[in-house]
């Protein structure tokens, strides 16, 4: 909480949703979504599926726009930002990870770079540093493509390819949903350790809450599109509401059985 | 076999690759780009599609039989035999477009357009590479397929070893029928080894 407090003079919020609402047709997927993400924490949007979740952090990206209300990034609405530009400027890692399988694991982490124009030097030079930074060692898996890693491993050059530009927002969509549960504890860990050393504002999607409690700096929790509760994990561990609830329930089944 | 047939053999292959190529060259760049744009328009996918497949089912004499009053592109000759050939080759290029570019990931697409890429980059960097292998085989089929029809340019004064075959079917000359199509299924044969090889040297996604 210091460190909040020394950053809040300086850094407004990084993203910020002022009433934003998603609908298609009849169906209200988000209802006057209100949340301000600020510079390095974490935000974990935790909910069900169809809670709107996923909905929230398209958003960010503008790969879908607001029905009414506004999205704000770095101040700008989205809808004011040219969409490649928003893009470029935003990491974005998905559960089926989306690595292109006709290019090599450098090629991959190297995509952004090369939209951008870096020098060729100046690129290998980065995927190096990045694929340390994600626990693989490039002389190893530079030259792999997609299809020769593991799930995790191909996780791990996903997480790489969406810090390659230097973004300075991260979005996450169950990142760590499709792996087993071994491997997905290591990148959480993962996960904490690049926090630690980048400092990078994300934003993060899961239904899982022992995953939203290790990784958040505050949860804002989803039901049927309206945001029903904003707590930091420890005041979350302690929440009245019947969803907060339900889902504390999972972690208490757990330990009963134990 | 006497020299002048040998002769009339070269010249009358080298006419029918000549047929086969340009039909193939003007083919591919239109229904390339077609396919390309009914995956960015699904409303003109039914009229495409529609279009290429109703040539595909007119036989292929008739075919060239209709075109021959039709002023500009028709007549006796090279030119509509071309047209005809263009025509037939059209259906599974563009469907080979489309479907392989709709094969493409949903993932990857979306990883793409979310890491700032633009339209064509999209288009040029993930999709064509990933759809490349499925288009080629279109236009591989295309190629035979069009080697074995060009034979009946000849019914149309367009040339090509389809004259051996039609001379040999007038005059009931096995021989002159067999230094038709001989060589025109050796061509094909080739075409589809040398096409098949190519595929194959695409051996991602």
């Amino acid at each position: 909480m210091a460190v909040r407090r020394e950053f809040a003079d300086r850094v407004s919020a990084v993203v910020e949703f002022r009433a934003a609402s998603y609908r298609i047709g009849a169906r209200e997927i988000l209802k006057g979504l209100t949340l301000s993400i600020e510079a390095g924490e974490t935000l974990v949007l935790l909910g069900r599926s169809g809670s709107g979740k996923t909905t929230a952090l398209k958003m960010v990206n503008g790969l879908l726009y607001p029905s009414a209300g506004e999205v704000l990034v770095d101040g700008a609405p989205t809808t004011a930002w040219e969409p490649v530009r928003l893009r470029r400027h935003i990491g974005y890692v998905i559960q089926e990870i989306g690595l292109f399988p006709h290019y090599t694991v450098a090629q991959n982490v190297a995509v952004v770079p090369r939209l951008e124009n870096w020098d060729a030097e100046r690129i290998r030079a980065r995927v190096d540093v990045l694929l340390r930074q994600v626990g693989l060692d490039p002389e190893q898996f530079a030259g792999r493509y997609p299809a020769q890693l593991s799930g995790g491993q191909r996780q791990r050059v996903g997480v790489a390819r969406a810090l390659a530009a230097d973004p300075s927002v991260l979005l996450f969509d169950e990142p760590f949903g499709a792996v087993d549960p071994v491997t997905r504890l290591d990148l959480q860990k993962q996960f904490l350790a690049l926090r630690q050393d980048l400092g990078k504002t994300s934003i993060f999607v899961t239904h899982d809450v022992r995953e939203a409690l290790m990784l958040a700096t505050r949860i804002a929790l989803l039901c049927d599109g309206a945001l029903e509760l904003l707590a930091t994990p420890r005041q979350f561990l302690d929440a009245r509401g019947d969803e907060a609830q339900a889902f504390l329930e999972c972690l208490a089944w757990k330990a009963d059985r134990r | 076999m006497n020299t002048s047939l040998a002769s009339e053999i070269t010249q009358l292959t080298l006419e029918h690759l000549t047929l086969v190529l340009i039909s193939m060259a003007i083919a591919i760049a239109a229904a390339v780009p077609a396919g390309i744009l009914i995956t960015r328009r699904a409303a003109w996918r039914p009229w495409l599609l529609g279009f290429a497949n109703v040539m595909q089912t007119i036989p292929s004499l008739a075919l060239f039989g209709f075109l021959i009053p039709v002023p500009l592109i028709g007549g006796i000759g090279k030119r509509t035999a071309i047209v005809a050939l263009v025509l037939y080759a059209l259906l599974p290029i563009m469907r080979n477009t489309l479907v392989g570019i709709l094969g493409v990931e949903a993932a990857v697409r979306e990883s793409a357009v979310a890491m700032g890429m633009t339209g064509s980059q999209l288009l040029w960097r993930v999709e064509m590479p990933l759809a490349a292998r499925t288009i080629l085989a279109g236009i591989r089929v295309a190629t035979v397929t069009t080697i074995g029809t060009a034979t009946i340019a000849a019914a149309i004064g367009g040339g090509g070893l389809g004259v051996f075959i039609f001379r040999g079917i007038a005059s009931v000359d096995t021989t002159q029928i067999l230094a038709g199509a001989v060589p025109a299924a050796c061509i094909a044969l080739a075409a589809d080894g040398a096409l098949g090889w190519v595929e194959r040297r695409w051996t991602t996604g």
